[in-house]
């Protein structure tokens, strides 16, 4: 316990230090079993060598990747001023000192110019137990968060055997109200709420941003024209394509693992029902006809199958539709409002929106037995996004109009909260490529 | 044309007086409102119907309009002493049935629309902001459509009505509470020109 109140002490540094976040980090939950592991701040070394070279940049890389660590629920790491203390060099470390100290995992790190806005990176991670190096790497870089959160990505890969999910992006939906007007704004930020940049601005609602499986593209709904319609936007270049704007509803578009596929909801037909859209051949394949609500399509790792939101039972539930002609599957049985799933990319399970009497919370399903466990407390937790190592599921605390993130197995929670606003419909992005 | 509004206002004036039962008590009565209004529309999609309530047994207690000589006279609906003024209909939680006390009034907006061929109006579903948001987009939709259903039922066409869902989206009250969310879960009628 001493371990995560230090962590968060350690954290609330780290927030207070001017930066261009646009969300801030709150554990609301800690875990007991956290990995020690201490960061030491990396050493600036040399000055610039030629005239043009890189200057010292203002840059904590230590605090970047301990808040990582810290964020992915598995690690503890010690807060700076906590620090017994600071080598710089494997030469001079004394293992039995961080030993005595509790420290399972030290890394140390060095940062020097390398040209024009070039720098050379070099990290090492030990053991402390058994007093070797597990991880050494030197990078020339001229982004240096992405480069640190990479080197979170190494050692959280080294340290749990699963891969890292910290260079990755977020994309959400944010609203301001002034004076009766709202202001809807579609973001995309580092997975650690830096670096926001807002690719769409409305005056109508922004929905159900969905990433395209190599993370170059966003599909989202925008009621601009006045009707929920469906674009698909290049982040790179800002170019945006009407996709869908048939007569009532074009909502819910999800892309599928392969990327050919966009599932989305359409009423073109009567009722809301599922769709298929092949980007191809821009062929357009219904999926359901009832004369219920079906919604909210999510695809399996197969993208053939399709997990939706359907009241044909009188209730919102989750069905599952694996091929034509073949009736869809009923997934949920407990409570009487299950809703938007998502899967994660491994296919075993299934986050949700779960209702009980206490209110709409996230639940996750393991596909295999069946077993539910619901994973937050609500009372409006809604648009669960899994992370794309499957380790953690962002979500939008609709009490609070905030982000929030939870473990899969529900222990270790932390708050999003951003600096002004509401923020909601958060979508992990997959891996970067 | 001129014989079309003679036959909508005296259908007007029967509904006013007092003497008159109750219109809209049967469905023949809602047939005779449809045909006087209407040859080229009237027909939904199919299965579009509703079960249950909406042709129920409390359509008895429906009334007439009041407002005078002429109570769906093209300026009703921004008269305050109209009930054509009432232009929000509220709906149950996770539900798209109207309500019965909402019956008449749809009745009315259905009836002035029938009687102005030249207004139109469009129909913003709402719901608050409990449940999914793309569930609810779609929850909003039915709501809106069940108005619409009725504003035909009474001669209103087609082209007249525009339906569209905000869903969650546009709430009237912000906070958390069960006035906020009734306040929410809504149809809003908003009437514009053809």
């Amino acid at each position: 316990m001493k371990q995560i109140l230090s962590a968060l002490s350690f954290f609330l540094l780290v927030c207070s230090w001017p930066a261009q976040a646009v969300l801030d980090v709150e554990i609301t939950q800690g875990t007991e079993d956290a990995l020690p592991i201490a960061i030491v701040p990396f050493n600036w070394s040399g000055a610039p060598v030629a005239a043009g070279a890189a200057t010292q940049p203002d840059m904590k890389w230590a605090e970047v990747i301990s808040s990582d660590l810290l964020r992915s629920g598995r690690f503890a790491p010690v807060a700076e001023n906590d620090l017994l203390s600071r080598p710089q060099s494997a030469e001079n470390l004394d293992f039995k000192t961080w030993r005595v100290g509790g420290i399972d995992h030290l890394v140390i790190g060095s940062v020097s110019a390398a040209g024009v806005n070039q720098y050379t990176v070099q990290f090492q991670l030990f053991d402390v137990l058994k007093g070797e190096q597990l991880l050494g790497y030197s990078f020339t870089t001229s982004s240096l968060r992405r480069t640190a959160h990479h080197i979170s990505d190494l050692i959280y890969q080294q340290l749990t055997g699963q891969k890292g999910a910290f260079n990755t992006k977020v994309a959400y939906v944010t609203v301001s109200r002034e004076l009766g007007t709202a202001s809807y704004k579609l973001e995309v930020s580092d997975a650690d709420g830096y670096n926001p940049v807002t690719i769409l601005t409305s005056t109508q609602p922004i929905m159900s941003p969905s990433w395209s499986p190599d993370g170059s593209q966003l599909a989202y709904v925008s009621f601009e024209n006045k009707r929920a319609q469906i674009f698909t936007q290049i982040l790179a270049t800002e170019q945006r394509t009407p996709l869908s704007t048939f007569k009532g509803l074009n909502g819910a578009p999800v892309w599928s693992p392969d990327g050919k596929q966009l599932a989305m909801t359409l009423s073109k037909d009567g009722n809301p029902d599922i769709y298929v859209l092949n980007l191809q051949d821009k062929a357009l394949t219904r999926i359901t006809r009832h004369w219920g609500i079906d919604t909210e399509p999510a695809w399996m790792p197969d993208s053939k199958t399709l997990v939706f939101t359907s009241n044909r039972s009188g209730k919102p539930q989750l069905y599952k539709f694996t091929q034509a002609g073949q009736r869809p599957q009923r997934l949920t049985f407990e409570g009487e409002y299950n809703a938007s799933a998502e899967i994660s990319k491994d296919g075993l399970k299934m986050a949700f929106v779960y209702k009980d009497k206490s209110g709409f919370k996230i639940a996750s399903m393991d596909l295999e037995t069946g077993i539910m466990d619901v994973l937050t407390d609500g009372p409006l937790d809604e648009s669960p996004s899994f992370a794309p190592n499957g380790s953690m599921i962002l979500y939008a605390e609709g009490q609070r109009g905030a982000l929030a993130a939870v473990s899969f197995d529900g222990r270790f929670k932390q708050r999003l909260v951003a600096r002004d606003g509401e923020v909601r419909e958060p979508s992990w992005s997959p891996f970067s490529k | 044309m001129r014989n079309y509004i003679l036959i909508v206002l005296a259908a007007a004036l029967l509904a006013g007086c007092p003497a008159q039962p109750p219109k809209g008590d049967d469905a023949s009565t809602k047939k005779d409102a449809t045909t006087t209004t209407s040859t080229t529309d009237g027909t939904d999609d199919k299965g579009a119907v509703q079960t249950g309530k909406l042709d129920g047994a409390d359509r008895t207690n429906s009334t007439a309009l009041t407002g005078g000589d002429q109570p769906y006279r093209k300026d009703a609906i921004h008269d305050a002493n109209s009930p054509l003024s009432q232009q929000v209909i509220y709906f149950d939680f996770n539900a798209s049935a109207i309500k019965s006390e909402y019956r008449d009034l749809i009745t009315w907006h259905g009836r002035y629309l029938a009687s102005n061929q030249d207004m139109k109006i469009r129909l913003e579903g709402h719901t608050d902001e409990r449940g999914t948001r793309e569930y609810n987009v779609a929850l909003g939709d039915r709501r809106a459509l069940s108005v619409k259903r009725m504003l035909m039922f009474q001669g209103a066409t087609k082209k007249q009505i525009e339906v569209i869902s905000y869903g969650e989206e546009k709430p009237v009250g912000l906070e958390h509470t069960e006035a906020a969310w009734a306040k929410n879960r809504r149809v809003q009628l908003v009437y514009g020109a053809m």
